[in-house]
């Protein structure tokens, strides 16, 4: 992974800024909104505990609840890694005979890329959710936020995309090209036989998965299909009704700033025997694929997580560089997160560092996961598993060994002092910082004002 | 190689280090968190949860029509359908089949609807005033798929099952239901989507309308 690359190029593109820039306002304000019409921080601490709740007993609770999802009908499957998500759903389809799967937005699915192996299986995978739609019909591109995933997308770019995917006659008012996605959309409903969502909740005391979308597909993929197959995270579940109805005032609040979600759905067991519609094979396969390893860690925080985006939503340096550049599934502080965590410290190096530490994801966070304290203890691990580049590592035994010798340190001040004041030509800024010009690409460096502190300290002592 | 089930659960159980003693202790845990079903932190109670309901749901850009009674439900709806130029034409819930449509001047089937219909009619098992939220349980008698496939979906709503929150929503499934049915849905307002410049769109998957037909007295 090159973040810094991608960063670089991503920060640079003002067109990229712009939409996030809207979206930013829309999220942030609305959430703003939104969340004032409750106590927030008792609903936040409330949820905080809903979910440690869960975690401290995870074991018992998974048991609690497989059990009574058997109870209903449904089948409890369990998978370790993406590949082994993968060889589940591709048999799931092989044993009910599907041609078609449609798809409610799942993050798993993201994380396993089960599009190309339900493909490679002869399995037409459709993603219904309008962003994720427009993503997959672009070449299987990356969503670059995990609730609004085309959100890095113009009205053109889509316009012209449906164009040339649809063959119908262009349009550009979003509502008409909203409607044309629908249509296109409807005959996939109608015609899949296996519906594939992510679960937002699953609910221990009745063995439930909750489901909140806006647009409804959520609902016409647990709906319409005679197979339906939850992929959730072992993570996902909370004890009982109550404390769904205490998450789902802080979720859609934190995410979108609505008070509600369009629709929401608790869904239990297969289709009754005089029922018309609902599925008639429900399974759930609940997913480690890192997450156990989390049990117990530096890290247990994390899986309180209820994939809300106010992190991102809040985040200056996503507001600047989107998605994509975080490079994997998750991006924004929580993907800062869990994305090393996932795929190894080593393979995003980068990650950790992509943050200010400013903590507007701390503070938003409806579950109260610290953010920046997990940023900063990833970065310690990168340290002490010696995975920071030489140079950094050199330097910072350089500062140490000077920091422990005072008289040599002074020394090196003063003479830092002297050379910056040089750069400065008696100004107040630098304009390039000669020893590392890439620092003063973007803006200047403030010149230091006079003597060291230790020179001052000791003239006022005379 | 173990299966991945024991595999997962041992490494969680190593990881919080599960003994027989402290599984014993923890299940009776789960039992007493189950049993006690503890409420989080919520808003206030409106003392007029009708007036509370109407104004959620139409800030959810649903339109509200009151009328007194169950009989009258009928002309509502076509008073509705007629002064947004659709069609005369919809299904109902067999539940509600009973009520005089024809009459009316409806043409309606009791049944669920498939992709061709244009308008679906459904009551409600209850609804939620805190958000302005429809709740409907899967059922032979109300299918799910009514409020979802037409383009119209209008839902008649009796005053007295207007309730405070989510939480007496799924009290009065457990009260009334014992078990959950296969879907319990939550519906607030139309189907929408902004995932195209954030433009806020109505009509994504679901419906583009939602007409509430408010019984006052029933
Ligand atoms: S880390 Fe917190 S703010 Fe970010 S997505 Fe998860 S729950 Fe939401």
């Amino acid at each position: 992974m090159h973040f810094k690359a991608r960063a670089a190029e991503a920060a640079a593109d003002r067109a990229l800024q712009a939409k996030l820039g809207t979206a930013k306002g829309l999220f942030v304000e609305g959430r703003k909104r939104a969340v004032a019409e409750i106590d927030l921080e008792a609903t936040r601490e409330a949820s905080k505990a809903i979910r440690n709740t869960c975690i401290a007993d995870l074991d018992l609770w998974l048991e609690r609840f497989e059990s009574e999802a058997t109870k209903r009908g449904g089948q409890v499957l369990w998978a370790r890694d993406g590949a082994e998500i993968c060889r589940l759903v591709t048999e799931i389809a092989r044993r009910h005979g599907v041609r078609k799967a449609i798809k409610s937005k799942s993050m798993l699915s993201e994380e396993a890329g089960l599009n190309a192996a339900l493909e490679a299986a002869g399995v037409q995978p459709v993603e219904t959710d309008l962003g994720e739609y427009i993503l997959q019909i672009n070449d299987n591109e990356l969503p670059s936020h995990i609730i609004a995933p085309a959100i890095h997308k113009t009205r053109e770019e889509v316009a012209e995309l449906f164009e040339r995917v649809h063959h119908r006659p262009r349009k550009t008012d979003i509502g008409e090209m909203t409607r044309e996605a629908r249509e296109m959309l409807r005959a996939h409903f109608l015609s899949a036989e296996m519906g594939i969502s992510g679960g937002n909740f699953l609910v221990a005391e009745t063995g439930s998965v909750a489901l909140v979308t806006n647009e409804g597909n959520g609902r016409m993929v647990t709906t319409l299909p005679k197979v339906h197959v939850v992929i959730t995270g072992v993570e996902k579940v909370i004890p009982t009704l109550e404390d769904l109805a205490t998450l789902m005032r802080i979720l859609p609040r934190s995410a979108t700033g609505q008070t509600i979600s369009n629709y929401f759905s608790v869904l239990t067991g297969v289709k009754r025997p005089e029922d018309t519609d609902g599925p008639e094979h429900l399974y759930f396969i609940l997913v480690d694929n890192g997450r156990v390893d989390l049990v117990g860690s530096d890290f247990q925080d994390m899986l309180r997580c209820i994939r809300c985006a106010a992190c991102m939503n809040h985040c200056p340096v996503y507001q600047t560089i989107g998605g994509h550049a975080y490079g994997w599934v998750y991006p924004g502080p929580m993907g800062s997160v869990l994305t090393p965590l996932f795929v190894g410290l080593e393979n995003a190096i980068e990650l950790p560092h992509a943050a200010t530490l400013c903590n507007q994801c701390g503070v938003v966070c409806p579950v109260k996961i610290p953010l920046p304290d997990l940023m900063r203890k990833l970065r310690e691990q990168q340290v002490e598993r010696g995975l920071r580049p030489w140079g950094e590592r050199a330097a910072l035994k350089l500062w140490a060994w000077l920091a422990r010798h005072p008289g040599l340190y002074a020394l090196a001040a003063k003479l830092g002092v002297r050379y910056l004041n040089w750069l400065a030509e008696g100004g107040d800024r630098i304009r390039v910082l000669g020893l590392a010009p890439s620092w003063t690409a973007g803006r200047d460096f403030p010149a230091p004002e006079g003597k060291t502190f230790r020179e001052l300290y000791s003239e006022k002592r005379k | 190689m173990k299966d991945s089930r024991d595999d997962i659960l041992g490494r969680i159980r190593r990881r919080l280090g599960r003994s027989a003693e402290n599984a014993a202790a923890g299940r009776t845990a789960i039992d007493a968190v189950l049993a006690r079903r503890a409420q989080g932190p919520r808003p206030a109670p409106d003392a007029d949860l009708v007036a509370r309901f109407r104004d959620r749901s139409e800030a959810l850009a649903s339109t509200v029509e009151i009328v007194a009674r169950l009989e009258a439900a009928p002309a509502a709806a076509v008073r509705y359908l007629a002064a947004h130029d659709l069609p005369r034409a919809a299904v109902a819930w067999p539940q509600l089949a009973g009520l005089d449509w024809a009459g009316a001047g409806l043409r309606v089937e009791a049944r669920s609807a498939n992709g061709d219909d244009l308008v679906g009619i459904t009551g409600v098992f209850c609804a939620v005033a805190e958000t302005g939220t429809l709740v409907l349980l899967s059922g032979p008698e109300t299918p799910a798929a009514s409020s979802l496939l037409p383009e119209t979906h209008i839902a008649v709503v009796p005053a007295s099952r207007i309730v405070r929150g989510m939480e007496e929503a799924f009290d009065l499934v457990r009260a009334e239901c014992g078990e959950l049915p296969r879907a319990v849905n939550f519906i607030s307002g139309p189907s929408r989507t902004g995932d195209i410049e954030q433009t806020l769109v109505l009509g994504a998957h679901g419906p583009y309308r939602v007409h509430i037909v408010l019984l006052a007295a029933e």
